[in-house]
């Protein structure tokens, strides 16, 4: 698999990274190589193997419904950028 | 089916599939021990992993998973033992993780069907496709300030359950039967409020138009619908929309639109332009969720009575009608209040009181079924008065005026107002007596061949003991004595 200039600007913009023109080539060039390294896995027979998806062989611990935790406003919004009373702030964004 | 839009090239008919986002009634969220309870205020709902500082990992609470277990089984559904969550890319600032954990390849729940019931007493199945887990966002309010958004991540995180259903609507009026009783299933089931003033459950509707016999031309998806009626509006205006877009020769992009429902109109939403590329992937954080079968057979065990097998029952059980029976199971407070009333009585009779005299006394009254002045228990003993035959039919209406009134019991009101039914003949008589005294020429009239006038003679003896008569016993001594 390999990734076409076009792509890797439309992937860049879906994770929202600004890519300036002349940087774009390079990038492709290192995804590429990623690509490339991920490629060699395909290489590896998996017929029949269920897919992986960590290396935990427990099942998903799960909580009791109880409230424990929130109650942390000032804490949150010290960490934030900019704030406005009890709420976080951001640039204006209306459909 | 009925509902088409007639174009200038041909007839239309519109294919409409929903998806509905419930919010799960639990305590705590879906990933952290923050609370959910609404209307907090702003931000004080929110723990570091909700606002997704870094390094926090999701723990799933127990109870979310109970109910959506619950719902698929509400929704005859699959149960699938193994689901999986995935992350949801997309940017936006109400969702401080930057991805949505939600469930893409394998949802909780599997395919199901819902029966809905149109007004003119159609019954059709609708496929449910699936329904899984995700977080919901937080609150964004625009109007605050000039250049700013703020943000409120109270209900960033709540579990919501997305139910889709599959394109099996073709009328307007069928999507709002849907609605309608998805919501009476949840609610039926305690798993959401339905509460869509609140946004407690919101929809997304998906359009699309074709002639009749074609396969499915391309859908727009109308984003967050927040009331029944809209949702009807909105596959009007929409369908409408398309027809016109195909018969100018145009093509229907794949788009999602937002309704106006000042404007009557839909429009495309820009900032949504690829939000079909989430690049969703599972998520690392979270293994597999895998559900005992003994756990989902405890939880079915436990299912309450469902809306339609509630209904059918009461056909069976108190001899009403399959539409009564409808309006009366519709609201479970309200079904429980019925059956508190028609146990061990006349189911019938029970029906007509609570769907009319109590139905018209709690709208007057601006009160619900919980709020009743008059309680299930009362107006049982009020229709035992009926059955004993202490009080007439006409009576009871007077004897439950009251009760809405003053909130006292049946017996005491009879009692304070002498309202017991006359049952002596001796007073029927005296009384009859009295009332052909009192009308010589309509008395000559009747005996003269004018049998209408028996009616009025009733009435009149009915007044003549202030309707405490009891009406059978009043025809028969009247026929008694008319005919002498």
């Amino acid at each position: 698999m390999s990734l076409d200039l076009a792509t890797t600007r439309r992937i860049a913009k879906l994770a929202r990274i600004g890519l300036e023109e002349n940087e774009l080539e390079a990038t492709r060039q290192k995804l590429n190589g990623i690509l490339g390294w991920i490629d060699q896995l395909a290489e590896v027979d998996v017929t029949g193997v269920p897919p992986m998806v960590g290396t935990e062989t427990e099942t998903l611990r799960q909580r009791e419904d109880k409230v424990t935790d929130g109650n942390c406003r000032d804490a949150l919004l010290a960490c934030a950028p900019e704030t406005s009373g009890p709420f976080y702030t951001v640039p204006k964004v209306v459909e | 089916m009925s509902y088409t839009i007639e174009g200038r090239t041909g007839t239309w008919e519109i294919v409409v599939g929903l998806e509905v986002h419930a919010q799960v009634i639990s305590h705590s969220k879906l990933f952290s021990g923050a609370s959910t309870t609404f209307g907090g205020d702003p931000n004080t709902q929110v723990s570091l992993v909700d606002a997704a500082f870094p390094g926090m990992l999701p723990v799933i609470n127990h109870e979310c998973v109970a109910q959506a277990i619950r719902t698929g089984l509400g929704l005859n559904a699959q149960i699938n033992l193994f689901s999986r969550f995935d992350r949801k890319n997309y940017f936006y600032a109400d969702l401080p993780q930057g991805y949505q954990i939600s469930q893409f390849e394998h949802p909780i729940v599997g395919k199901g069907t819902i029966s809905i019931e149109l007004q003119n007493g159609d019954v059709r199945e609708i496929g449910i496709t699936r329904l899984h887990l995700e977080q919901d966002a937080g609150k964004l309010l625009h109007d605050q300030d000039p250049t700013k958004s703020f943000v409120d991540l109270n209900r960033s995180g709540v579990a919501l359950m997305e139910i889709v259903s599959e394109p099996d609507i073709r009328e307007p009026e069928e999507a709002g039967a849907y609605l309608r009783k998805l919501r009476q299933i949840l609610r039926y089931l305690g798993t959401c409020d339905g509460n869509m003033e609140e946004g407690s459950m919101r929809a997304d509707v998906n359009v699309s138009v074709r002639k009749a016999g074609e396969p499915f031309r391309t859908r727009c998806e109308i984003k967050n619908v927040n009331s029944i009626r809209f949702v009807m509006q909105a596959i009007e205006v929409e369908a409408a929309r398309q027809v016109e877009i195909w018969e100018n020769g145009g093509e229907v992009d794949q788009e999602t639109r937002l309704f106006d429902p000042g404007r009557g109109e839909t429009r495309t939403m820009r900032s949504k332009e690829d939000a079909h590329d989430y690049r969703y992937f599972p998520d690392p954080d979270l293994l597999p969720l895998v559900l005992e079968q003994a756990w989902v057979d405890e939880l079915a065990t436990k299912l309450p009575e469902l809306p339609d097998a509630k209904r059918a029952r009461f056909q069976a059980e108190y001899g009403i009608a399959f539409y009564d029976a409808g309006v009366l199971i519709a609201e479970q407070a309200v079904a429980d209040y019925y059956e508190a009333v028609a146990r061990g009585r006349d189911g019938k009779l029970a029906a007509t009181w609570v769907m009319g005299d109590l139905f018209a006394a709690l709208n007057r009254t601006s009160n619900t079924i919980e709020t009743s002045p008059v309680s299930a228990d009362a107006l049982g003993k009020m229709l035992d008065l009926i059955a004993d035959k202490t009080i007439n039919g006409k009576i009871a209406k007077e004897v439950f005026e009251d009760m809405v009134e003053t909130g006292e019991s049946p017996d005491a009101i009879v009692e304070k107002k002498g309202l017991r039914q006359v049952t002596d003949t001796g007073a029927i008589d005296a009384a009859i007596t009295a009332v052909l005294e009192k009308h010589p020429d309509k008395l000559a009239e009747y005996r003269s061949g004018k049998d209408k006038l028996f009616g009025f003679f009733v009435g009149q003896v009915m007044k003549e003991t202030k309707g405490k008569a009891n009406p059978a016993m009043v025809n028969e001594a009247l026929k008694t004595h008319l005919d002498a």
